[in-house]
């Protein structure tokens, strides 16, 4: 029997169009859409803002901001601690507006550790040097290259990469 | 009780503008309480304070040699305002505020909580920069 051409193309296309429907896109570790609410919370916006930018809540899924405001204290190698009013309040404006695409048991603490983060930005993407250029420096840096991270605008459109 | 808490309201609000500074006055009542030890602050204490390392860090490590200078943020590279109220007039004005970047900081770079004695130098030297 002569399966035709056009239906093994449908065939290998369709278990993609499958995963993207069901949630199970980048194995289930996408960030939430939309990224952040359009009312953001005032006290989040400060504290997270005096030594980086913001990240927006949907980057990450909701146990990944338990896990981050329950460590402050030993914040990537920083004290960041909170009040415990502050850190209640923050910490329940992050989980409620987590990532709503994001179906994995996984929860990492690091945005660039997650499955979207690295197949949005690999090797065939991003050449290895960007990452290195001084006003790069770290992949955590997003405003390097996304100018309006800071208001949660990764669009691609808006990408400037610096020489 | 009424006149109580105006005459106490008053003594504050005179004390602290004799002082210039709320945080410095908490800091300057913990340290007395700390013991009959406590003399005063002082801002070359303070200046020595700022400047010493501890491994491979001190104050300046990220507000730079001068409090007057803008610094950087070791890992994130954000820019750091200067700490100086001569030049950036919001340091020092929410003790709030001041305590919780004390904790942090001195956590990170003495890995300890500082006395009230050394916030007080530090604050001393800090406010003394022109």
């Amino acid at each position: 029997m002569k399966i035709p051409f056009k239906f093994l193309l449908v065939l290998a296309i369709l278990p993609l169009s499958t995963f993207a429907d069901s949630g199970n896109k980048y194995g289930g570790e996408n960030r939430g859409k939309p990224l952040q609410p359009a009312k953001i919370n005032p006290k989040w916006q400060a504290e997270c803002a005096s030594c980086h930018i913001a990240y927006a809540p949907g980057l990450l899924p909701a146990e990944s901001w338990r896990k981050m405001m329950s460590s402050l204290d030993r914040h990537f190698d920083s004290d960041a601690s909170l009040t415990d009013p502050e850190n209640k309040e923050i910490s329940a404006f992050l989980v409620s507006n987590a990532s709503n695409r994001w179906s994995a048991p996984t929860a990492p603490l690091r945005i660039t550790e997650s499955a979207w983060f690295k197949a949005k930005h690999d090797a065939r993407e991003i050449a290895p040097d960007v990452w290195k250029r001084p006003a790069v420096k770290s992949p955590a840096n997003c405003q390097a290259c996304h100018v309006d991270a800071a208001k949660a605008d990764f669009n691609e459109h808006r990408i400037k990469i610096p020489k | 009780m009424k006149k109580l808490l105006s005459t106490l309201a008053l003594s504050l609000s005179l004390s602290a503008i004799a002082a210039e500074n709320t945080s410095l006055e908490i800091y300057r009542s913990a340290a007395k309480q700390g013991g009959a030890t406590f003399k005063d602050f002082s801002a070359t204490r303070g200046q020595t304070f700022y400047n010493a390392k501890s491994g491979d860090l001190s104050c300046a490590s990220c507000h730079t040699d001068s409090p007057k200078a803008a610094g950087k943020h070791a890992t994130t590279g954000k820019d750091i305002l200067p700490l100086a109220p001569t030049v950036n007039a919001e340091r020092f004005s929410d003790p709030a505020k001041v305590e919780k970047w004390f904790k942090r900081n001195c956590n990170e770079v003495l890995k300890r909580v500082c006395t009230a004695q050394e916030k007080g130098d530090f604050m001393s030297y800090v406010l003394s920069v022109k």
